[in-house]
Order: structure tokens, then sequence, then C-alpha cells
């Protein structure tokens, strides 16, 4: 490290957790902070990590030996909770090693003191690259790395990293236009991963993992200190409580996830550094960070979904490069017992997964190309070489970039009248400028990539009562006064909504409802869904399987069969007068839904009425009226054609997705001086407008950017082409006389959540009035209407 | 489709697009149009699309010609604000000129636009009234034979696939409150204690469809984010449980989230 900072090179440095990297990535300065007085005033080393929590550590972990050593150095932390005095003061007189966030980077960034800020910068060094690269809070720091370079050309930096897949990707991101020298450090010892099973029966579906609560109570009873890593904050919430349940010897047990305040979540974690717990429940809150040191074993309760993941939360556990880190995986169902020993298989291997990083989000760009301009004017042609610098952005067209400044100035649409109130300016070099200092403190006001529903903050009542953390205003919106929840690890009667406040008090009673938060759901990787059919097809590696999972599967080969390491397997069998099809696609819950409409809609052309389909990681079942006949035209690769454009384009999935970028590229704001209390008369419902500029402007550069997003993210377009690539003339069907055993799971998850178009609601909605009137013997109600609309024939219900 | 709807001794229509017909006096009442919201945002500082207004126009045009009413009596909020009408594009303000030419257009006040709308033609009111109904912006507790908008009133109903929520009119014996127009209009649900509170007695609900209008009485909807899935209310396993399973399944379901 310290070789390639004298030379001036950019470092890209892979090490595993518990290495030491973040020191290393800090030596240089150290040493040449400690060399003696500056020549050059102003910051010298910018360090930006993921979480906030890490900077504040690390800035503690460096204060004291710095102090020690006597050496005149001034660190300080910025991040959305630094005061306004504390901010004015490193802006006039900057420290001179700055811990801080990409929200926070970015904003020093866009103010006017940018330039002489960061003049004088000798490094910036990156934490937890990996987690970074190829989400869009990377690509802002991306954007930010290549605006910091235009500063300070002569700043090297540095990106700290766990191993990846894709290194090529991550150093051409700390490059940032440049070369970067990988180094790397070798993985210490192999993690020693265990499978844990219920003591009764392994479930046939479900994804909490209750039934495990005891066997994972007595693993914590048995170890110094615990980290259990679930899947899902409402997860965490349950099992927090069910372990609490059997906690006989009151061992202290702890809480952490992202929807905590922020102030339970730092008492959890100091209470882990000085060792006063023996357990935390926690989600990916704790994926990254700080190293504890003492924590003895990792516990996995769910799917791992990818080895690579699973690899990272088992690192937590033992952070000492020349012992192993001691894991159980616990599986919630019988789908997961398989995934559970693939990921061990895979973790042997060392096998990495995961996506390639993509190209950078156009709504990032937005909202960077306004704060830039917040900062300083700029020529678009020098910002547009600038922005390329950046690694997601190396191959953005010329034709997007200006888009988007168009979009930035006056919204970019075909019919322009919104000259009065634009955004940007360009003055008669052609310079553009920010509007005015209003747009410019409402840019900064609502920076950043992070998009969430609407939340409300918990808080006890009475004066002076404990926030406790915030819920989706939705979930908060379905409880009556008295109804009981469980959060923050209590149980809590409601009480009232007062503005954007859920009042609550402790000793709830009753059933507790769950808050769920929406929020993309990882998906089960490419490679791990491959393990998982090696080993459906090769009974020779059932040996290392439980008996009843054993069982299942060989009662699947009597009945039916089991999927292929290729090619497609469908089964069809009747059940209660409907009949279900269910395909094994294994690519992942996302692709399997986005199958399911274009599926249902040619069920329907070819006159097999379907009735509603369900996708899980593994599957995709769909029910019908008619026996479906021709599969292998139903599965016929060009299903990827027109149609599903069309369909997609009026479903849920494009509005959420459209609803970020609406957010991200500040098309609508989330922040509003004074608006907190009324937010809805302020924003335009972002469905609405989706629809409107559908209609009038399709090519819209936001919504070319939501169907880049969708391709991506919830449509997993391309898993989908893969599987029907797969089945292509190989497509096995099973004709069955009932449900086969490996079909129960998907029937248990019937039920859920679909993606739907307006469409399908009509459908729904007859069918359920037909319902309610066979039900109530009429149209009934107080409501004085005599004569009822008349019914039109009852048409298909679900599908299209 | 339409809907007959009887109310105060007339013969009322409901339309699926959202408007009211009264055939017998060719009058048709639209609600809470919110003209000019798009322009309105951009003049906040959010460049939303522009093209609102000829959306709700278009649309409206459309049933104009359609039902060819003699009045079209608008119920208020009819602009975003009272600068709207100046902010028109001019070929939006010259099909609203067209339609309040061919039409008695009746503008009702509003708590958006207070002021008379100016040229954009029509006439301005305070409320409305004709045979046994009135016309007002804002439903008057305990007037009967009443139409009125302000509230936008949206509906859920659970279906076996989820909530579907729906603009809605909601209606009583003695009240109809219409659905608002505009493009750019959310909703608020009739649950909600602002709207609640004029049909005490409960009512009868119409959900807005692509052909029809799908009636529920107040009682079947349901309450908002009452469940996204009844799973929320408790875990998902023990959900599963109440859910109806093969009897091989069931019997070997663990005892999961007691």
């Amino acid at each position: 490290m310290l070789a390639a900072a004298r030379a001036g090179e950019h470092v890209l440095l892979i090490a595993p957790t518990g290495g030491g990297k973040t020191l290393a990535g800090f030596l240089p300065s150290l040493v040449d902070l400690a060399g003696g007085p500056r020549t050059t005033a102003g910051l010298h080393t910018l360090y930006v990590s993921p979480l906030k929590a890490l900077a504040t550590d690390i800035a503690r972990n460096l204060t004291a030996p710095v102090a020690e050593m006597g050496l005149n150095i001034r660190i300080e932390t910025r991040t959305g909770d630094t005061s306004s005095d504390a901010r004015k003061k490193q802006r006039e007189t900057p420290p001179d090693l700055l811990l801080t966030t990409p929200e926070s980077f970015a904003l020093l960034l866009s103010q006017p003191e940018a330039p002489s800020m960061f003049g004088g910068l000798h490094a910036v060094i990156v934490d937890e690259v990996h987690a970074l690269a190829g989400t869009k809070r990377g690509d802002q720091l991306a954007l930010c790395l290549a605006r910091a370079a235009k500063w300070a050309p002569r700043a090297r930096r540095v990106g700290l990293s766990a191993t990846v897949a894709h290194r090529a990707a991550l150093r051409a991101f700390i490059g940032c236009g440049d070369a970067a020298r990988l180094i790397e450090v070798d993985e210490g010892a192999a993690p020693q991963i265990t499978m844990m099973l219920p003591e009764e029966r392994i479930a046939w579906a479900g994804r909490m993992g209750l039934a495990s609560a005891s066997a994972v109570m007595k693993r914590i009873r048995g170890a110094g200190m615990t980290i259990v890593f679930v899947n899902t904050r409402a997860q965490a919430e349950l099992l927090f409580q069910e372990l609490w349940r059997l906690n006989e010897d009151t061992l202290p047990i702890a809480l952490h996830h992202g929807s905590l305040d922020l102030a339970q979540r730092k008492r959890v974690e100091a209470a882990m550094a000085a060792g006063a717990l023996r357990a935390v429940v926690a989600t990916s809150s704790l994926d990254l960070g700080i190293d504890w040191g003492g924590v003895d074993q990792v516990i996995q309760v769910g799917a791992p979904k990818g080895t690579a993941r699973l690899l990272q939360r088992v690192g937590r556990a033992n952070h000492r490069m020349d012992e192993p880190s001691v894991a159980v995986l616990v599986p919630a169902n019988r789908f997961e017992v398989l995934e559970c020993e693939a990921a061990i298989s895979g973790v042997a291997a060392h096998e990495l997964d995961g996506d390639a990083p993509g190209a950078g989000g156009l709504d990032v760009l937005a909202q960077h190309v306004l704060l830039m301009a917040a900062s300083a004017a700029f020529l678009p042609d020098e910002m547009f070489a600038e922005v390329r610098r950046a690694a997601p952005y190396a191959g953005l067209a010329r034709q997007d970039f200006d888009d988007v400044l168009r979009f930035v100035e006056d919204g970019g649409y075909a019919l322009s009248q919104y000259e009065r109130w634009r955004k940007l300016f360009r003055d008669a070099e052609g310079r553009v400028h920010v509007a005015n200092a209003r747009v410019a403190r409402q840019a900064r006001m609502n920076l950043g990539t992070i998009v969430e529903q609407p939340l409300l903050k918990v808080r006890l009542a009475g004066r002076g009562g404990a926030a406790l953390g915030e819920v989706e205003e939705y979930f908060a919106n379905g409880l009556r006064a008295g109804d009981t929840f469980m959060f923050a690890g209590r149980l809590l009667k409601f009480l009232r909504i007062h503005e954007t406040t859920l009042e609550c008090a402790d000793g709830g009673t009753g059933t507790p409802a769950v808050p769920a938060y929406g929020g993309t759901r990882m998906s089960l990787t490419t490679n791990l869904a491959a393990r998982v059919r090696a080993i459906l097809h090769d009974p020779g590696r059932w040996g290392q399987l439980p008996d009843q999972v054993r069982e299942w599967l060989q009662m699947q080969q009597e009945r039916s069969e089991l999927p292929g390491p290729d090619g497609l397997l469908v089964e069809i069998f009747p059940r209660e007068g409907r009949w279900y099809l269910v395909a094994y696609g294994f690519e992942g819950r996302n692709a399997h839904q986005t199958l399911g409409m274009p599926l249902t809609r040619r069920m329907e052309r070819f006159r097999y009425a379907p009735l509603g389909f369900v996708a899980t990681e593994y599957v995709l079942g769909v029910w019908s009226a008619e026996e479906p006949q021709d599969i292998a035209g139903l599965f016929h690769h060009d299903l990827l054609g027109e149609d599903l454009d069309v369909w997609m384009a009026d479903t849920s999935m494009l509005r959420r997705t459209f609803r970020n970028v609406a957010v991200i590229s500040g098309l609508v704001d989330r922040h509003y001086p004074g608006a907190e209390k009324n937010r809805r008369q302020v924003t335009v419902n972002t469905d609405l407008i989706y629809n409107v500029l559908k209609k009038h402007q399709p090519d819209h550069v936001l919504l070319r950017a939501t169907w880049r997003d969708a391709r991506g993210g919830l449509t997993d377009l391309g898993r989908l082409g893969a599987l029907l690539d797969r089945a292509r003339g190989r497509v096995t069907v099973r004709r069955l006389d009932r449900v086969s055993p490996l079909a129960v799971p998907v029937l248990l998850d019937i039920g859920r959540e679909s993606v739907r178009t307006e469409a399908d609601e009509d459908s729904l909605l007859e069918e359920t009035e037909l319902l309610v009137r066979e039900a109530t013997g009429g149209p009934g109600g107080q409501g004085g209407t005599p004569h009822p609309p008349r019914l039109s024939a009852p048409r298909r219900a679900i599908a299209r | 489709m339409i809907a007959p709807f009887h109310f105060a001794g007339e013969a009322l229509q409901l339309e699926p697009a959202g408007v009211l017909l009264w055939p017998a006096m060719r009058v048709m009442v639209v609600a809470d149009l919110h003209l000019e919201k798009g322009s309105a945002a951009a003049r906040k500082g959010q460049l939303v699309p522009p093209w609102d207004s000829r959306v709700t126009l278009e649309r409206l045009g459309l049933l104009v010609r359609r039902y060819a009413p003699r009045t079209v009596v608008a119920l208020g909020d009819s602009f975003h604000d009272d600068h709207g009408p100046a902010r028109l594009l001019a070929a939006d303000a010259a099909s609203l000129r067209r339609m309040t030419d061919s039409v008695d257009f009746v503008w009702v006040r509003g708590n958006h636009d207070r002021a008379p709308p100016e040229g954009v033609g029509g006439r301005a009111v305070e409320s409305w009234a004709a045979g046994p109904l009135s016309f007002r912006h804002q439903a008057v507790a305990g007037v009967a034979g009443e139409l009125s908008g302000h509230f936008h009133p949206k509906a859920r109903v659970a279906t076996r696939a989820g909530q579907v929520v729906r603009p809605c009119f909601m209606t009583d014996a003695r009240k109809i409150m219409l659905p608002a127009f505009g493009a750019y209009t959310g909703g608020l649900d009739v649950r909600a204690p602002a709207i609640a509170a004029h049909f005490p007695r409960g009512g009868r609900v119409f959900l807005l469809g692509q052909q029809r209008l799908f009636s529920f009485s107040l009682g079947q909807t349901s309450r908002p984010g009452a469940s996204r899935e009844a799973c929320l209310r408790t875990s998902r396993e023990a959900c599963l449980r109440t859910t109806p399973l093969d009897p091989v399944v069931r019997s070997t379901h663990p005892r999961e989230g007691a």
C-alpha cells in the first residue's frame, strides 16, 4: 500500500473481513501527515463508507492512537447527524481527515466552496466498495469521485473491498477513468458452516424459521456471542419475540434492524462492542461495518440467497485471520434445506456470485447534474467528459446526457411551457447555472438515492416518550386505537397518529400485527440456483440431506420426476376443479413473476382460461379452468416479444420503478420547506404522472430510465431469457393425477401479492362483487340503491 | 356501462368515467377537475409533465359529445388555483372555450378556485340547484338531495388477489359524493372520518372501472392498509395455517409461529 501510495497509484485492496484493510487504507495518509507540516491547507484525506456508524467508529479508532503518538492530526466525521455548527466550521477550516458517507460527500461537492475545500486533497478512501458498486448509491459515489478528481486531479483513490466475483468492475470504479492497481490479500482459514434443522418436522413452506427458535436458543446458550442474521425486518421482530419467549435465563439478547431508531441501534452496537450481549438478531443492517471481534458464531435463519452474501455474513464471526469463522445455517422450509446445502458447497468451492454492476441510472445523473450546478457553473461538454470518467457512466451516450440535462433544465417535455420555472439557465458562453438559490437549496434537501415508502416515526406517548423507529405509513393506517403490534422488540398498543408520528404505549395484548416493509427483495442468485438443481438431479448427493428431505425427493421421483440441470420440467395436475401448471424455472422470484403474465395471456389465447399465478424463488405456479395442452407452445421463446412490453408498461412494477426514478431525478420532491404536515398537497401522485407521461411522451428520458431499471431489477428479464433459452426444445411435461410433492410449497404460497394491470383488477372486482352479492342474497345495503348496475356476463378472472 | 341510480325521486345515472348524468334535465355533473395542477407544481419547483389539463379536457370533451348534455355542472376545484385559467396553454384554453360555448357550463366555486375562472366561458356560481337537487363543492352535514365533490373519494376492496383501490362514487339516500375527475387528482379513502361523517348510517360505493362500475356497501370495503394480505396481522406461518391445504400438508405442517 505504501509503495503504491508513493507512486501515486490508485489501488483496489481486496481482503477478507478482519484483515485490517481499513487501517491499511489510512496508513499512507497517516505516514504523510506525520511527516511534518503540510504545504497545502485544507482536506488531506477523505474516507467514504456506506454506513454512518462505520465512519463514526473508525474516527474513534483512529483518534486514540493518533493522540497517543502525539500527532497533530485533526480527524472529524461528517454525516447526516453532524450539527450545523460543526458543518460550518468544517467548511471554513477543513480537518485533515474527514470520514463521511456518499450522501454527505455529494452534499459537500454541491457547495460553492467545493473547489477550495477539495483542492488540496491527497487521497480518497472508499470502504466496502463491493456493497456500493452496482447500486444507485454507488452510481452517485462514482459521479462524486469523478467530480473530486476535477478539483484535485492528483489525489489518489483507494478502494477497500471484500472478496467479490467482479474485480474488473470494482477496479474501474476506483480507477474512475484511470488505471487502478489490484492488491489482493489471501483469505484466512476456511469458514466452518453447518446446517441445523428444527427439532420437529421441516416445514413445506414459510420463511420465518420460528420452528427452529428453541434450537437457535440452545446454540446461543452454548456460545459467548452470537449474531442471528435473518432476511427481513418482520422476520427479525418475530424471531426476537420467539427467542425471548424461550429465554428462561434472561440472557441479554438484542434486536438490530434498519427501521429502528438510530439511538436504539447505537445502544445495541455499543453493548456489542462492550461485550455486554450474548446475541443480537439482525438484518442486513449488520452485514457491513465495524469489527466486533468477540463474535463467536453467526446463525443465518432463512434462505442464504447467495454464496457471496453468506460469506459476508459468516465473516462477521471471529474476525481473526488464522481461525475459522463458525456459522450455522437454519433453513425455514424444505427448499431452503437444499439452498443451504448448495450454499455450503458453494462456499467450499470458493464460488462467488452476484450480478456484475450495470450501467448507471439516468435518474441519479439528473440529481447529480443539478447538485453540481448548485456548486459551480459548467459547460455541458466538460460535464459530459467528467461524467464519463465515472465507471457506471463510461458508456453513457451523448444523447442520454443531453436529455438528462434538458430534463433538469425545464422538464424536457416536447410541449415546453415551463420556461418561467426553469431550474437551470445558460449564459452567453453556454455555461449552465442553477436558476436561483431556492432551486439549489431544494436540490440539497432532496439529495440521496434511497427511496422509501412514506414513513411514520414510532414514539411512546407522553412527554419525552422514547423514539423507537419508523414504520411505513401504509401499515400504520391499518391500525385502530387499541390494536397491538410488534415493533422494536416490544408489544405495543396503538394509540393514534399525530401528524407524522405514530403514538403508542407499551403493553399491547392479543395477536399482534407485524410491520412489513417494501423494498426490493434479494433474489436467489443464478449460481446458487444451479447448485440447487445439481443436488436435485444427483441422488448420489442426497445422502447428506436430512431424512425428511430425502424422502420428499424420493417421493417426487416416484410420483413425477426431478427437475434436471438443463431443460424445463412442467407438471400439470387437477385439484379442486382447477388445473395447475407448475414450471420449475429456478431463476428467482422476479423472473418467475415476470414470466407469469405473458404466459397467462398466451394461455388465454389458447383457451385454457387461466385464473391466476404465483411465483417463488424456484417455480412458477399457474391455475386455470381448462387443462393446458400445448406446453411447448406456451413456453416458446417468442414469449418475450412486444406483448410483454405492452403488458409491462401497464403493471404495478413499472409504476413502482417510476416512482423511485421520479423521486431520485428530482421530478417530485421528498422534502419541501414546511411541507411535512401535508405532503399530499404538495406532491402529485407519481402513478398519475406516469399515466400522463406514458400517453403524451413515451420516449421521455425518465420513462427510458424506468425501463432500464425495470429490465434489470424487478423484472429480471435477463434471467427470464435464460430460462426460455434453456427450455427451447427441452420442455418435459408430466401430467399427474394430483399435486406432486415438490409442488406443494408453491400451492401454499398462493394468495400472496401478484403483479397485475388495471384490467386484471377490473376482473377481480367483478368476481368479488358477484361473490358478495351471492353471499348477501342481493345488493341490499343501506345506501338506497334499489337499482344496482346491470351485470355484464362474468368475464374471466384475474389474467387477461 | 351506466348504472341507473334513483335519488331524491329522480332517475340519475352514474357513469364509469366518474361523471353523473341526470337525463330528465340533460345535466352532466363532474367534480374536482383540478386543471393546471401540473403547472401549479412546476411553480413550486416540481417540473411534472404539463399535459394534465389536456388529458382531463379530452376525457371530459368526449363525455360531453357522447351524452350531449344541455348543462354541465363542475362541482368546484375546477382549477387547482386562481391563476390556473391564465396558465392554460392556448390549445387547451381553446378546447375548453369550445366546450363552454356549446353547453350551459356552470362553475361551482371550490376551495382551490375561490375566484370565478376568467376568460374560459361559462358562468360562476356559489352553488347550484335544480328540482329537488342541490349541487355544491363541499357536502354540508344533514342536507338531503345533495351532490358534492371536494373529498376525492376512493375505496378499497379486498379481492382474492389482494386489495384493489379505485376512485368511487360515495352514496346514501341523502347524498352523492362524486370522485375527482382531474388527471392529477389523488383520493381520500371513504372510511376516513372526513367522508364517513357525512354518511353516518353507512352507504354504498361505486368503484370506477374501465367499462362499468362495481358496487359495494360501505361495510364491504376495507379499511386503508387493513392488510397487505391478511398475513400481515400475524406471521406468514400463522397465516398459512389458516389456508385450506391438502390434508397431507396440514397434518405435517409444523407448529410454527406460536
